[in-house]
């Protein structure tokens, strides 16, 4: 951990210009979106590895969230809608080495891409996912989605959502990730230290970062300013560590869990891939070519 | 140059399915992902077997949509990567084939038609995805599409196709049909010094100066692989040279005519046709795939007869081999087109055709292949009429 | 030697397709002519009617489809309705004497006790490679040196043996039956 030592004196200003494509700024978010925030604890996370960067890749889908691809500087990977997963699978199983990360939003992952991230827990694949929920499609103007709270108001459902949302936690966790968390944009010390947890880990993993995004959200919903968000947040988010990821939906005006709710361990694909070949007497599958 | 494992040198009696995979492995292939699907499974089934044996790498995806992604990711990540499919998982990968065009990524896709449309004929042939191949996927772009016409031609076409995807970055289609995938004929696999592979055009210069979308003077990028410090953005928008986003008319101009033009202005380097007695031809019989083995019986009796009946076989099906159709139009009175769908390659011989020749198109709607005798009865027609709309019955006529 | 074709037929299960594959691999690969194999795909494949078509020639096969066969092959009464009509009247028919009434008696059809042989032998299974003896015994489309590769070399190792004992049961018969 010797690293840690190091890059703790790190200034601000050479962190960010480490992580950050700087010629690509300034950014696409609106005032107050908290997309910035997870994707600057996320950096922090990343810096205070000792793992060197160009191992990390990144792989997103399409929305706002998706962007982060484009700023990071990493290999990244922006793909189409909700297909990062099944891309950030290839790109892992080609390459083992590679630490891959998918960054996108509740849409992208969890509505079009639903069944590549379920079945993606279900194989572990050693993917570490941190989707940004802000509730809503933004880049798109603000439409309803699966993980719009039930009554609240967006542009296709202009007298309330009457479905009911995911609770994402409990769909990963029920389909296998052998970590799962929850934070808001206001928790940034402990989507940091998830993050971190999470690349420590074999298999794959979930954080859910609740973001505010007062333009197409807020403004509807009575939260005009992204300030407005994370008061609410501030006030309302409860940590609960361990708690049954069954107990932890989204209501708005209830209160919102928050903490790490699965940390267990279980054989990843490529564990399970390398004992099986060890056992046929085959080579472990190591692809890079030295061409 | 291919390992020994990764090729079985000798002679074998198998199935177009089994070439594939094969030929897959012997081009250096390291991945597959890929989803069950009538007639395409037996290529999947062979690669489970054989990828652990060389190395490699076999997931069974939870769709198409997944496999198609999946072989993106892999080629960034380092591998030779491949799926298989037919129809209506074929409709599924056009989504991110689309991205595979975007991104200039190398990676096969073989396509085992059946009849369609949707669900169709799962156990019977077809050949009329065609124009889906080309069209597929939204937007403007170039394709490379090559038909074996048997297991022989499975397996060196797959090479070629792995070839052809690291020469013009791009993902690279092998329009196979369920009889071709699922005959059984000899195949010769050669000593793996015999076989020649394109290998990647990794980055001439250090990754500060390296742009993963500048095209060289072919028009095609060389490319970096993730891990390597490159920090190569890839993005399906539209992008400059270094990939990142810019969308607007002018970078759309620069990059999707770059997309056209390395595959047009290179046409002639990747095109390949056969061509039998073209020389005294006054009717030519066009086909490809399956179609073609039919149709060349129906030539060798219609030579019998004593017609000057020519056979041009389209390897390559995309590009399509324009200048050539275009050369034999002024020479020759018709062509004949059969194929196993209701003419989508005979609209591209009589569009090349331009009013010069006439283009007689020998539809069929699928599940089986066609008569030679059928065919033989078109091109009879064809040569006894000789001008004007010379009707064949079941027949489209398109000119 | 021209154009030749073969056709199998019989119900899933009984080894059709596989006959039909050694056929064509004794051809193409140890007699060193060409020959396609083609089968019927689907629920067939799982219990109902079941066929493999062979085609062997000297020259390039454009035409994979038997139309014309030389040698029918039929080891199910189904089968036997299915792929017999129409036949040349030089057709060869061979069918297993337990399994098929052929009705009306004619020329150049052949009964084999293949199955019960095969359970004789202590193994149900080798019926068809019985029948593929008495064909290779009986016709001259492929050469006895052939098949016998052919069968060594599509069989797991473990049962070569005994296929290539089966094989030669049938074939005998066809000598004797000569």
């Amino acid at each position: 951990m010797g690293a840690l030592i190091e890059d703790a004196v790190i200034d601000n200003e050479t962190m960010v210009e480490r992580f950050l494509r700087m010629d690509r700024l300034p950014h696409i978010w609106c005032p107050g979106c908290g997309i910035g925030t997870a994707l600057r604890s996320t950096i922090e996370a990343l810096a205070d590895m000792d793992i060197p960067q160009e191992e990390f890749a990144v792989v997103s889908g399409i929305g706002c969230t998706a962007r982060v691809a484009g700023y990071l500087k990493l290999d990244s990977f922006h793909t189409t809608h909700g297909r990062s997963i099944p891309f950030a699978t290839g790109l892992k199983l080609a390459n083992p080495k590679l630490k891959v990360f998918v960054f996108s939003g509740d849409g992208d992952l969890f509505a079009i891409g639903g069944n590549h991230f379920i079945h993606a827990a279900r194989r572990n694949m050693d993917l570490k996912v941190i989707c940004v929920n802000n509730f809503i499609y933004g880049m798109t103007g603000g439409q309803v989605g699966c993980t719009t709270p039930t009554h609240s108001k967006t542009s296709t459902s202009p007298y309330g959502n009457y479905e009911p949302p995911f609770n994402l936690c409990f769909l990963a966790a029920a389909a296998g990730a052998v970590y799962v968390a929850r934070w808001t944009t206001f928790h940034v010390r402990q989507i940091k230290r998830s993050v971190q947890e999470a690349f420590a880990k074999r298999g794959f993993t979930f954080i859910e970062i609740i973001s505010p995004c007062p333009t197409v959200f807020g403004s509807r919903n009575g939260f005009p300013t992204g300030l407005d968000m994370m008061k609410y947040f501030k006030a309302n988010s409860l940590t609960v560590a361990g708690a049954d990821p069954r107990d932890v939906e989204i209501e708005m005006g209830g209160k919102l869990k928050v903490g790490k709710f699965v940390d267990n361990e279980r054989p990843s694909f490529q564990d399970r891939l390398s004992e099986m070949w060890g056992d046929l007497g085959l080579e472990e599958s190591r692809i890079v070519e030295a061409e | 140059m291919s390992d020994q494992r990764s090729v079985l040198t000798g002679e074998h009696f198998v199935n177009g399915d089994w070439a594939c995979a094969e030929g897959g492995l012997a081009a250096g292939c390291k991945f597959f992902a890929g989803y069950p699907i009538t007639p395409a499974t037996e290529i999947a089934e062979r690669m489970s077997k054989r990828l652990p044996e060389v190395g490699g790498v076999f997931i069974q995806m939870e769709d198409e949509i997944a496999s198609m992604n999946a072989i993106l990711g892999a080629s960034w990540g380092g591998s030779k990567s491949m799926t298989s499919t037919s129809g209506p998982g074929f409709s599924l990968m056009m989504e991110n084939f689309g991205l595979g065009i975007m991104t200039e990524t190398p990676c096969v896709l073989v396509n085992v038609q059946r009849g369609g449309p949707s669900t169709g004929l799962p156990t019977l042939v077809g050949q009329a995805d065609m124009m889906q191949a080309r069209w597929g996927s939204h937007g403007d772009y170039e394709v490379i599409a090559l038909a074996p016409q048997s297991p022989q031609e499975c397996f060196d076409l797959t090479i070629e196709a792995f070839n052809l995807s690291e020469s013009y970055r791009i993902p690279v289609l092998v329009m196979s049909d369920e009889v071709v995938g699922h005959m059984t004929e000899k195949v010769v696999v050669p000593k793996p010094e015999d076989i020649h592979l394109v290998p990647r055009r990794k980055p001439s210069v250090p990754p500060e100066e390296f742009k993963a979308f500048q095209p060289r003077e072919d028009l095609v990028p060389e490319m970096c692989t993730a891990g390597e410090g490159y920090y190569v953005h890839v993005t399906g928008l539209t992008h400059n040279e270094r990939g990142y986003p810019v969308v607007t008319a002018e970078a759309q101009d620069r990059l999707v005519r770059r997309l056209v033009d390395k595959i047009r202005l290179n046409a002639d380097r990747i095109i390949r046709v056969q061509e039998e007695n073209l020389a005294d031809a006054d009717v030519i019989v066009v086909s490809y795939g399956i179609s073609a083995r039919t149709a060349k019986s129906a030539v060798a009796m219609a030579r019998a007869k004593g017609y000057r009946v020519g056979f041009l076989r389209l390897i390559t099906i995309w590009p399509f081999p324009e200048k050539r159709i275009r050369e034999l139009a002024r020479k020759v009175s018709a062509f004949v087109v059969p194929e196993i769908n209701f003419g989508q390659i005979a609209r591209e011989v009589e569009r090349c055709a331009g009013g010069r020749a006439r283009t007689i198109a020998v539809t069929h709607a699928g599940g089986a292949i066609h008569h030679p005798g059928k065919v033989l009865s078109v091109i009879e027609e064809a040569i006894r009429v000789k001008s004007g709309s010379g009707l064949v019955e079941e027949t489209l006529v398109l000119r | 030697m021209a154009r030749t074709e073969v056709r199998v037929s019989g119900f899933g299960g009984q080894g059709i397709i596989l006959s039909g594959y050694i056929i064509g691999k004794a051809a193409a690969i140890f007699d060193k002519k060409n020959a396609t194999m083609t089968q019927a795909y689907g629920p067939e494949s799982r219990g109902g009617a079941c066929s493999a078509q062979v085609v062997i020639s000297e020259e390039e096969i454009n035409d994979p489809e038997v139309s014309a066969p030389s040698v029918v092959v039929a080891m199910s009464q189904e089968a036997f309705t299915t792929f017999t009509k129409d036949l040349d009247p030089g057709c060869t028919i061979l069918i297993d004497e337990d399994l098929v009434q052929p009705g009306a008696s004619r020329d150049k059809l052949f009964a084999i006790p293949a199955m019960r042989l095969a359970e004789e032998m202590g193994k149900k299974v080798v019926a068809n490679i019985i029948m593929l003896g008495f064909f290779a015994g009986k016709t001259d489309v492929v050469s006895r040196e052939a098949m016998e590769q052919a069968i060594q070399s599509s069989v797991p190792a473990r049962f070569a043996e005994l296929n290539l004992q089966a094989f030669r049961r049938g074939y005998d018969l066809a000598v004797a039956a000569a």
